[in-house]
Formats: structure tokens, C-alpha cells, sequence
């Protein structure tokens, strides 16, 4: 028994709400902010500001037809979905002129914000690399030397763009082509920020890069853009969290991640979701996987009014494994609709789906996922498990699970349940003294125990705490 | 002097169905209990009604411990007075350790945090005399437990709680005659004079190995006979049927 290992779990009593911790916004002392709307010229300002080379002004203009060509999708919160007023939103603003790699130089108000989430902290501690995005623009970033010196690239995809145009061209915009749904047709008309990372044949970076992204306006409209892509044998762990300023109308995150794992390669992506509850959160994440390749998807969402993100590895080459495991926590008007999706396209490869929600005062959880095995993918692997825990009678759940297998020699399960916290294991640990809302916040970390254990210490913590944050006041 | 556990006239509904119909009895400190009685006659009803479950509803009657009346108290608030209950189908906690579980409980019952060291020093102990792996600090609650392993963890949890009134119920229940040997070791091993204790059990094999001081037995809702050690004997020889015979 290691003190770790009795601690991570401990309950402590935190006793602030999100408006306070993340909830804050700062006055804009912006250098540019669009007018809201969306349109020709302001992509064409994006454009020109960025001072891009001519095929990408075309990328975009040519994925903005798209978007304005392409309905609504007739599936999912419908509801929802057509209540995002896009004439409402701000689609680009850049907070300052340039980008630090000193938070000194950073805007007293910016470097306050991420001072207050702790970033530049946690950077310290355990992080090889911080991108720091506020509003459209990476206003911080920096990378360990020695990380450096191996040739690992990791830059906001704007500078990418400028300094490695070769890779950019070659990938970018392949895995997930502007075609591919709305919101993915938006992000490439008007993406700004992002992550781009390359790793070297071999290296293996084993501190994670972390992004970290901040919405500070009120109808912000974010579209970060992140492109990874790992190289023959190296490896990889990218970490990601987001919060934003709570206002009573609505912001629009959509955000569009490509990752390409080639040979032998192992990406590790870490997504910490903690929108305000006024945030559509509207994300494309895909994956290609090489032979040998790994990728994993490991992705948590708490905030946001409507998630939809089904995070999606194609494993193209023999003997690749996908994996994605993700929990989904929805309170009071909140509707994750979250999920996964794997492709099995080549012979010998394997997955692992787990998918964990807990919906409360009302809240509304859906797991929407695809297994696909195309003909002759044999002897191909794949497990399934979604497990829903609701908290009271008038949360939601559903499962849409779907499997398409057009080869014979295949193993593929799925297992699922839905579950309330039980009234056996609310008496169980109450009778042994421990208070009724911890007790269920005991359970529900327990529930959701497969994902923290997969989190870097650091942020298991964070995310128990984040859970009883949610909890507080949940149980009488 | 006042007794220290005293149940007066309780009467106990389950989903509007009585089940304890006016039960009477007084546990003297630092004795042993035993509460028998065949299948269904409200043993557990009655466990479960001392701990405080919400679904066994109290209509008439107290349950006075050291003249308090526990009735209103949440299971936490009547732990915390240390009263316990060792289950008799302890549920799983999948993903909660038993370590921060106990940990966790024991802070609860003390009313303040205990050192890590402390801690630590005081679980080894404690799991070795009752035969307990290391490992199962790190397992989670009762998770793909053994029913041997489920009840040892139930005494372990009572040696660390250290309460006035313990009801066991049913605890030999599910287990070979080694893992009830040490159990009841474990058990023996907490007697004082300051512990009370109810032994609820079905049959007199337990009584073998925990020696109780007083017998009583339940029968529809009602305690119709109590006595002394002897009494678990008869009941062995004749069988509950003899007791009903008497009561007509």
C-alpha cells in the first residue's frame, strides 16, 4: 500500500462553485475582435491577418461554402442544436499582438486567468510543454530544451503553418476533410490556435504537453485546430483542459483534432472538458493508426450545455490497437452526448471501447458509438462497455451503440448497464459513519475509477475534486 | 444503573408491512447476545432497524442507547455514537479501495483525521491477526470477494471502529469452518467490558465458537423466549418447532 494510493481518492471538502474558480471573466484589452457573424470577408481578414499562403485562404473559403451548404444534423439534441444563434457569435478575436515564452510578458489579465487555473504551476511540476490559448490566439507557449534538441515539434498551428508549411500541407485537412460534418466544415473556415506537434522517429517523450483553453468573451466563438503526428516508434502523451466564464448567452467551441500514429507509434490524447454550462461544445477528433501504432483516446467531459464529440481511430495498419475511454458527467441542463468510434480496416487489430456517465438533477447522457470491421479486417478484436449511473429519477441515459461487422473471423463484445447509486451501498458506507454525500461522491469516484487510475496523479485529483464540486448540495 | 442498550416496544413496517410486532430487549454491557430464530421471523429487520436503514420504518417504540434514543439518527450519526453492524451480505464499492475506505470511516467515527503512519501501522496488525492478505488494502470494497474474505473484512472494520454495540448478523454465514475458526477468533478477541454485542444466527454453530451470555430467541416479529446459554442447546436438540409448541 503506497500513501498515493490512499490519498488520490481522499474526500475533501471543497467548498467553492465553478462561477468562482473558472466561472470569472477579465476585462478585453483585445488588439482585434471581429464583429459578430459570420461571413466571406471576415475569413478573408482571418486570412490576411495570419498572413497565410494562398492554399490555405482557399481551404478556407472553400470550407465555408461547405458549412453554410450543409443542414443541421437530423440526429442528436436537435433541440439544441438549432438553438445556436450563429449570428451571434465573435469568430475571431486575438487578445494581443504576440506570443511569450516568459508568462511575464504575457497581459497582466490573461497571465491573472491561467495564474488562477493554475497552469503555469502545473507546468513547473510535471509538464514538458504548455500551450496557453486565450480566445483565438496562443498567447504562451513553451517546450523543454532537451526535448527540443531530439527535433520534437511543438508549436500553436499558426506558427506551425509558418514554419513547417510542408508538413502542414501533407497533413492537414486529411484525416478529417472539411466534408465531413458541419461543425468540422466550420472549424476549417475559420481555425485559429491549436496544438501542432511532430515527434521524430524513435523519440519517446514520456512528460506530458499540455494545451490548455480559455474562453474569456461573452458569445465567443473558439476553433482551435491540432494536428499530431508520431512518427515511426516514438511516442507521445497530450493533455488538454478548457474552461470558460459563465454568462447567460452562449459561447461555441468546435474544434477539429487530427492525430496520425505512423509505424509502431503511441499517441496518448487526454481531454479534461470543463466548459461553463453556457458553452456548445461541438468537437471532430480522428485518429489514423499504422501498423503496430497505438492510439488512445482518454477523454473526460464535465461541462458545456450540449457536448457532441465521439473520438474516432481508423486502424488502417496490421496490428494496430484503438482505445478510447471516456466519462461523462451531466447536471442540471447539460446533455453530453459523447461517444466513440473505431474503424477496424486492417487484419489483427484490436480496440477497447469503456465508456462511463453519471447524469444528475436532471441531466442528460447519451453514448453514441460505432465499431465497424470491414471485409477482410480478420481476426480483429474489439470490446465494448458503456456502464450510465444515474442519481436521481429525473436524469437521463441512453445508449446508441452500433456495429457493423462484414467479416467472419472476429471477436467482438459489448457489455452495458445502467445503474443507480444503490440505496444498499448509500447504507452500507453510512453506516460506517461516513456522511450520506460522501458516500455518493465516494461512488461515483469509485464508478468512474477506470479513468481517473488513467490520469497523470495530478489530475485524478482534480477531477475528483471537480466531481464533488458537482455534487455539492446533490443529497439532502 | 441504566442499561446500556434497551429496545422498548418496537414496531417495524417494511413497504407497509409490519415486521417487528413490539420487541423488548436489554443488552447489559459487556455481554454477549444471541438473537435466534429461523428464516424470515425479522432478524435482519431487526439488524438493519438498529443501524438506522430509511426502508425499515419504525411506527412505535425506541431504541434507547445509553438512554438516547436512536430512532431519529441518520446510520452515519448512530456509527459515530459507535454502533455498528457487521453485514450479512456486505455490497461491493467497485473503485473504492479499502483502504480509503477504511480510512475514510474511521475519520468519520473518530471525528478526526488519523496519521497516515498511525493508520498504517494499526491496519497491519489488525489484517494479520485475522489472517488477511496486504493486498487487499488495494482491492476494491468486497469487489469479487470470497464470502470468507467478505466477513473478515466485516471484523476488520469492527476492530478498527471500536464500538459499544456490535450486531453481527449472520456472520458464519457462507463460510468454511477455518474462515469461521478465525472470525470468531477476531470476534473473541474484541470482547470487553465495555463491548456489547448481538449475535444474530440461524443455527447454534456459531454459539460454538462465540460464547454468548444470554440467548434469545425471535419468532414472527417477536421475541417469545430468552435465557442463558442453555437455551441455544435445547433449541439444537428440538428445533424451533419445540418453542412453538410451549408458546401454544
Amino acid at each position: 500500500m503506497s500513501n498515493s494510493k490512499l490519498n488520490k481518492n481522499s474526500i475533501e471538502n471543497i467548498g467553492d462553485q465553478y462561477d468562482e474558480k473558472y466561472g470569472f471573466h477579465k476585462p478585453e484589452n483585445y488588439s482585434f475582435k471581429s464583429k459578430r457573424g459570420l461571413n466571406r470577408a471576415i475569413v478573408e481578414e482571418i486570412s490576411k491577418m495570419k498572413q497565410e499562403p494562398q492554399w490555405m485562404l482557399d481551404f478556407r473559403l472553400r470550407a465555408l461554402e461547405i458549412f453554410n451548404a450543409k443542414p443541421m444534423p437530423n440526429w442528436g439534441d436537435s433541440k439544441l442544436l438549432n438553438e445556436i444563434q450563429f449570428d451571434n457569435i465573435f469568430y475571431y478575436i486575438k487578445p494581443g499582438e504576440k506570443q511569450s515564452k516568459d508568462w511575464n510578458e504575457v497581459p497582466k489579465d490573461i497571465k491573472d486567468t491561467f495564474d488562477k487555473l493554475g497552469i503555469p504551476e502545473a507546468e513547473r511540476k510535471f509538464l514538458a510543454g504548455v500551450t496557453a490559448q486565450y480566445e483565438s490566439e496562443v498567447v504562451y507557449h513553451s517546450i523543454r530544451k532537451d526535448l527540443e534538441a531530439q527535433g520534437v515539434i511543438f508549436l500553436d498551428m499558426d506558427s506551425g503553418l509558418r514554419e513547417h508549411p510542408d508538413i502542414v500541407k501533407k497533413y492537414f485537412g486529411t484525416i478529417i476533410p472539411p466534408m465531413d460534418n458541419k461543425f468540422s466544415a466550420l472549424n476549417s473556415a475559420v481555425w485559429s490556435g491549436g496544438s501542432f506537434i511532430y515527434v521524430p522517429k524513435g523519440v519517446k517523450v514520456s512528460i506530458p504537453l499540455q494545451a490548455y483553453f480559455r474562453i474569456n468573451a461573452e458569445n465567443m466563438g473558439q476553433f482551435e485546430r491540432t494536428l499530431i503526428i508520431a512518427d515511426e516508434g516514438s511516442s507521445i502523451h497530450y493533455i488538454e483542459g478548457c474552461t470558460a466564464p459563465t454568462y447567460s448567452s452562449d459561447s461555441l467551441h468546435s474544434a477539429v483534432v487530427e492525430l496520425i500514429a505512423e509505424k509502431g507509434a503511441k499517441i496518448r490524447y487526454t481531454t479534461i472538458q470543463n466548459w461553463s454550462k453556457n458553452v456548445y461544445n461541438l468537437v471532430t477528433k480522428r485518429a489514423v493508426a499504422k501498423e503496430k501504432a497505438t492510439v488512445e483516446w482518454i477523454d473526460g467531459n464535465l461541462g458545456s450545455k450540449l457536448t457532441m464529440k465521439f473520438p474516432c481511430v481508423y486502424l488502417v495498419g496490421e496490428g494496430a490497437h484503438g482505445e478510447i475511454l471516456s466519462v461523462a458527467f451531466s447536471g442540471a441542463n447539460q446533455h453530453q452526448d459523447a461517444g466513440a468510434k473505431i474503424y477496424h480496416v486492417a487484419p489483427h487489430t484490436t480496440s477497447v471501447i469503456t465508456s462511463k456517465s453519471i447524469s444528475k438533477d436532471g441531466g442528460r447522457s447519451t453514448y453514441r458509438g460505432m465499431v465497424k470491421v470491414f471485409k477482410g479486417a480478420h481476426h480483429v478484436k474489439s470490446s465494448v462497455r458503456c456502464d450510465a449511473l444515474l442519481l436521481d429519477d429525473h436524469s437521463r441515459s441512453d445508449t446508441y451503440p452500433t456495429m457493423e461487422i462484414d467479416e467472419e473471423n472476429v471477436t467482438v463484445g459489448h457489455e452495458a448497464s445502467v445503474s443507480k447509486v444503490g440505496d444498499e451501498q448509500l447504507f452500507y458506507l453510512t453506516s460506517r459513519g461516513i456522511s450520506e454525500s460522501d458516500a455518493v461522491t465516494m461512488v461515483v469516484n469509485g464508478f468512474i475509477e477506470p479513468f481517473t487510475k488513467e490520469l497523470p496523479l495530478e489530475y485524478a485529483v482534480e477531477l475528483n475534486r471537480l466531481i464533488q464540486l458537482e455534487m455539492e448540495g446533490s443529497v439532502g | 444503573m441504566k442499561p446500556i442498550f434497551e429496545i422498548k416496544n418496537l414496531h417495524v413496517s417494511v413497504d407497509g408491512k409490519e415486521i417487528l410486532k413490539g420487541i423488548n430487549l436489554t443488552l447489559e454491557r459487556g455481554k454477549v447476545h444471541a438473537l435466534m430464530g429461523r428464516n424470515g421471523s425479522g432478524k435482519t429487520t431487526l439488524a438493519y432497524t438498529i443501524m438506522g436503514h430509511p426502508k425499515y420504518v419504525v411506527t412505535q417504540g425506541e431504541i434507547l442507547f445509553k438512554g438516547e434514543n436512536m430512532v431519529p439518527l441518520k446510520p452515519h450519526e448512530r456509527a459515530r455514537k459507535k454502533l455498528f453492524l457487521a453485514f450479512q451480505y456486505p455490497v461491493a464499492i467497485p473503485g473504492v479501495s479499502v483502504g480509503n475506505f477504511l480510512r475514510a470511516s474511521m475519520k468519520a467515527v473518530r471525528g478526526g483525521e488519523i496519521p497516515i503512519k498511525e493508520f498504517r501501522t494499526l491496519l497491519k496488525e489488525k489484517m494479520k491477526f485475522l489472517g488477511m492478505a496486504d493486498t487487499v488494502v488495494g482491492r476494491y470494497v468486497n469487489d469479487g470477494f470470497s464470502g470468507g474474505e467478505k466477513k473478515k473484512l466485516e471484523v476488520l472494520q469492527l476492530a478498527l471502529l471500536e464500538p459499544e454495540i456490535t450486531v453481527l448478523d449472520e456472520t458464519d454465514s457462507g463460510l468454511d469452518i477455518d474462515a469461521l475458526t478465525t472470525v470468531a477468533g477476531g470476534i473473541n478477541q474484541l470482547r470487553d467490558s465495555n463491548r456489547s454485542m448481538l449475535v444474530i444466527t440461524h443455527y447454534q454453530r456459531l454459539l460454538n465458537y462465540i460464547k454468548p451470555d444470554y440467548v434469545h430467541v425471535l419468532m414472527d416479529g417477536k421475541l417469545v423466549q430468552s435465557g442463558g446459554p442453555e437455551l441455544a442447546l435445547v433449541l439444537e436438540e428440538k428445533g424451533y418447532d419445540w418453542i412453538c409448541q410451549t408458546q401454544n
